[in-house]
């Protein structure tokens, strides 16, 4: 299989970027884009080039290490599916393809395909946990939680933080992100003294990172590998109506 | 004879006993006392939010960009604990059992048991934490099985338990670290430890974006750094899971037990060609109703679902009737390997075996299977192209996870003072083979409630550092430091034609090929004059671009390759100097008539614990594992 390549580069964060061009010729099409790109830098190497800087590490769509746009698809153009799980038939033969880093301001290139996703973590460290400490904890069982509220908690913690909410939104906003971080917790009943705390810091966590707002256009939703749903937005939204203005 | 300080008393009560006498530090004095962890999986991650919590002065390092990405989050099956939910009869006793002996007799009694015991306190604390077990309709906690055992102890978040349980740790150290006494350095990599006066009292980092490379110190340092199945390449593993910091330890002089102690996956995904990079892992749960089977004629040319009943081989039902399709690991990627070997394998290459959910479908119907599996049938989608509710899946044993790693005594400290040991990084709990959905749990267990108490009771020993010691530590510091920078500079010198990759794919083909799910002499004699020299070619051949002052991938790739190559050698002395066959350990010339694993207690009943002699060269220690409470026996699953 061929294809031919049109890699950002961009050798430091405040370094000017371009697209580099590389033609491949001897892939496999049940290559994943990683596999391809091991695939081009060792060619890059030999050839005394400096390699494509990108990163994976599960390479099986859970770790959120991996990430970028293919031809305007934040991660793939398949559905619910990260870079590194998509492969080369989902291509066609000499197809063009360009990869480019996510792009957000919060999300600076540190280099070629590598972003600065650490926005995330300062979220989640405003108040993205139950502030339990390790020996607190009664019987497991003692606090039932029916069968549904548990799947719908796990609908929203099954976020990998890969950012391709924030990369394909036009605000650049985290929403997606923190909503579904807010609602897994605030759901659950061992979330609930803390909920509305973690609401007000995470939310203002949010807004000095400088993500942008949301205008609820739903490409989040659309693009998630993990299909967080816009309703966590919708039910973030209403949380904080009745805070704040009710 | 190395002493692992097993504290006296009754089985059941080693560990309260070993809790009541541990030393305590006074709450206003912990804040004098500074502990690293490396790494920030299950294990690092809750022991330092732990350590934290208690008071003490926190340092983490994590090679990841996020905290939140350690593999632990690939784990997808589940986590035990011996909670007796089923009212089938399982205790403390019966998951002690079940491990020691799905472990092959090769590992501590009292630790077993403390993992154990430690099992239910895991599941209320994550729950606590707002990890998402699945729950019956009731609003209870729900089980499944695992392999290996005959009860339903297995928790699990759909087919995300790893990542769910990481979330908690990872939230309980964030919260951590937005206090006084917890930071966390995400991109760092250790690449050496700094000892003083044969105490562990520090580290040496590279800072992977910039390039810089500092020392810290520390009172206490706790390795968490996960396994090393990635040396074998394909494996399971993340493609940034190495070995570094524990064979750094190793170098130090902290003995590495029974390295060649690797555990293969049954249900893998079967490598389909060269330029594969890993194997992607279906979860274990599978085997609760998927039916493994090939077809009984090597010439079958039929699709699957061609091939009636008569004509296929049900080998695991067939084996081993009395645990069938949930025999433990080593087992059936052993009696896979067995029918691949003799040419009844399936698929393109020939290299897998069916897992077959049809007679489950017919049972259940399609959306309790769907319920269960969904996100597993999805990726299979994914990643093959495949309909596995249309046809079976095709699946392979792929190196995954590390039974061997530095040896710790009963407060998990390695024979190195000072220098702990927690999760996949350590030899501990698991023997010759691990359990599925024990190793979570030790990983936990380890880190949120082992390493609270005794890492206190160790620093209750000792002073922290005092003013006059700084001197001596600065040099120390910065003799490591200079170390460091001479072995970046020295592969960088090198300049050859070889990437750190294709030496890593080599090695890994090596140890498939003469040290893997089956090993003899002959071959692992030859395995070993061969790494040597790829160990030679490897200072003359390898090429990294770039230089060492800003992200340089290719060169963090190289540092762990040299480390994997060095520690390649020891696995493959490790695994010939072992004449039994226990557990994932087998040894060809010691099986039975039926091809089952022949172990010899009398001469092997030990835990080999390696010293670092420089050179390609070690020493053996041996741990001698008594056997007080159970009776030694033939491990039968028929
Ligand atoms: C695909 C897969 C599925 C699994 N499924 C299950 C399951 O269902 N049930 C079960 O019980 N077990 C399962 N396991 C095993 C289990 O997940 C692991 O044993 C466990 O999570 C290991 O946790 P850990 O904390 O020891 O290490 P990890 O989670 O691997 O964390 C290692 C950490 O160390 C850091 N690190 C390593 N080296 C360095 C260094 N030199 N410098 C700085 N940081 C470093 C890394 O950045 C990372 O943060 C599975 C494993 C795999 C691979
Ligand atoms: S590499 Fe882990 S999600 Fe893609």
């Amino acid at each position: 299989m061929e294809l031919q390549l049109h890699i950002w580069r961009q050798a430091g964060p405040d370094k000017k970027g371009d697209f580099e061009e590389h033609y491949l010729d001897d892939l496999d099409e049940h290559m994943s884009v990683p596999e391809m790109m091991d695939h081009l830098n060792k060619k890059i190497i030999k050839s005394g080039g400096d390699p494509v800087a990108f990163e994976s590490d599960c390479r099986e769509g859970i770790c959120g290490q991996c990430g970028f746009v293919i031809n305007g698809h934040v991660h793939s153009p398949e559905k619910s599916t990260t870079t590194c799980q998509t492969h080369l038939r989902s291509f066609k033969n000499r197809q063009t393809l360009y990869l480019e880093p996510f792009r957000a301001d919060s999300f600076p290139v540190k280099k070629d395909l590598v972003i600065d996703r650490s926005a995330f973590d300062r979220i989640v460290q405003a108040g993205g946990y139950i502030g339990v400490n390790t020996g607190q904890a009664s019987e497991a069982n003692t606090t039932l939680i029916n069968h549904e509220l548990a799947e719908d908690a796990f609908d929203s913690a099954a976020c990998i933080g890969c950012g391709a909410c924030v990369a394909t939104c036009k605000n650049a906003s985290a929403m997606l992100f923190t909503s579904a971080k807010i609602n897994h917790l605030s759901m659950l009943p061992q979330g609930k003294p803390e909920a509305s705390k973690r609401l007000e810091n995470m939310v203002t966590q949010m807004d000095s990172e400088g993500f942008g707002s949301c205008t609820y256009t739903g490409a989040c939703e659309v693009v998630c590998p993990q299909d967080i749903s816009l309703k966590n937005i919708t039910e973030l939204n209403r949380k904080w109506l009745w805070e704040k203005i009710l | 004879m190395l002493d692992a300080k097993i504290p006296a008393g009754e089985l059941k009560d080693k560990w309260q006993n070993y809790k009541a006498n541990a030393k305590l530090i006074n709450p206003a004095n912990r804040r004098n006392y500074k502990i690293i962890v490396i790494g920030t999986g299950l294990s690092g991650a809750s022991s330092a939010a732990s350590l934290a919590e208690l008071g003490f002065q926190v340092e983490v390092f994590t090679f990841h960009d996020s905290a939140r990405r350690a593999h632990s989050v690939a784990a997808q099956g589940g986590v035990n604990a011996a909670k007796d939910y089923k009212n089938d009869s399982d205790s403390v006793w019966r998951m002690f059992y079940d491990t020691l002996k799905g472990g092959d007799f090769r590992s501590r009694e009292a630790n077993v048991y403390r993992l154990a015991e430690c099992s239910m306190s895991l599941i209320d604390q994550a729950v606590a934490q707002g990890v998402p077990f699945a729950r019956e309709y009731s609003g209870y906690l729900s089980n499944r099985s695992f392999g290996g055992v005959q009860v339903s102890r297995t928790f699990y978040a759909r087919g995300q338990t790893g990542q769910q349980l990481l979330l908690g740790a990872y939230q309980s150290l964030m919260r951590q670290s937005a206090g006084k006494n917890l930071k966390l350095n995400t991109r760092h990599e250790m690449l050496d430890i700094i000892t003083l006066n044969g105490e562990a009292k520090g580290v040496v980092v590279r800072n992977m974006d910039t390039g810089s490379i500092s020392t810290h110190h520390c009172d206490a340092l706790i390795i968490a750094s996960g396994g090393y199945g990635k040396i074998y390449y394909l494996s399971t593993l993340a493609m940034n899971c190495n070995a570094t910091a524990i064979w750094r330890a190793h170098r130090n002089g902290a003995f590495m037990a029974s390295p060649s102690w690797t555990q293969f996956h049954p249900t893998s995904l079967p490598q389909l060609g060269s330029y594969q990079s890993k194997l992607t892992l279906m979860s274990e749960s599978l085997r609760n109703d998927g039916r493994i089977w090939v077809p009984k004629s090597a010439d079958e040319k039929r699709s699957p679902n061609e091939i009636p009943d008569e004509d296929r081989d049900y080998y695991l039902e067939r084996r081993y009737p009395a645990f069938g399709n949930l025999a433990p690991r080593d087992i059936s990627s052993r009696a896979a390997k067995e029918r691949i070997d003799k040419g009844f394998g399936v698929g393109p290459m020939k290299n897998a075996v069916y897992l077959d959910f049809k007679d489950a479908i017919e049972r259940d119907g399609k959306k309790t299977i769907q319920e269960r599996y969904g996100n597993l049938f999805e990726m299979y989608r994914k990643i093959t192209g495949l309909n596995a509710y249309e046809e079976p899946m095709m699946i392979a044993p792929a190196a995954h996870f590390s039974m061997g790693g530095l040896w710790v005594d009963y407060r998990l400290m390695t024979n190195l003072k000072g220098l702990f040991s927690l999760g996949e990084s350590n030899f501990s709990d698991h023997g010759a083979n691990r359990l599925g959905a024990n190793s979570l749990l030790q990983a936990c267990v380890d880190g949120y409630f082992i390493s609270p108490s005794t890492v206190m009771d160790y620093l209750a020993e000792i002073k922290p550092m005092e003013k006059d010691e700084i001197h001596a530590w600065e040099k120390a510091a910065k003799r490591t430091k200079e170390k460091v920078g001479q072995r970046i500079d020295r592969l960088l010198a090198i300049k050859g034609n070889t990437t750190a990759e294709e030496f890593h794919k080599e090695l890994g083909q090596m140890l498939y090929a003469n040290c893997g799910l089956a090993r003899n002499q002959k071959d692992m004699e030859f395995a070993l004059g061969s790494l040597y020299s790829i160990q030679e070619r490897f200072y003359k051949e390898l090429l990294i671009p770039g230089d060492a002052a800003a992200i340089n991938f290719e060169l963090e790739k190289a540092i762990r390759v040299e480390d994997y190559l060095e520690m390649a050698i020891l696995i493959v002395k490790d695994a010939l100097q072992r004449e039994e066959s226990c557990g994932a350990h087998f040894r060809e010339e010691h099986q039975t008539e039926d091809g089952e694993a022949l172990r010899n207690d009398d001469d092997f009943r030990y835990v080999s614990a390696w010293e670092y002699k420089g050179d390609n060269r070690y020493e053996l220690h041996k741990e001698h594992l008594s056997f007080d409470h159970v009776e030694l026996k033939e491990r039968s699953y028929k």
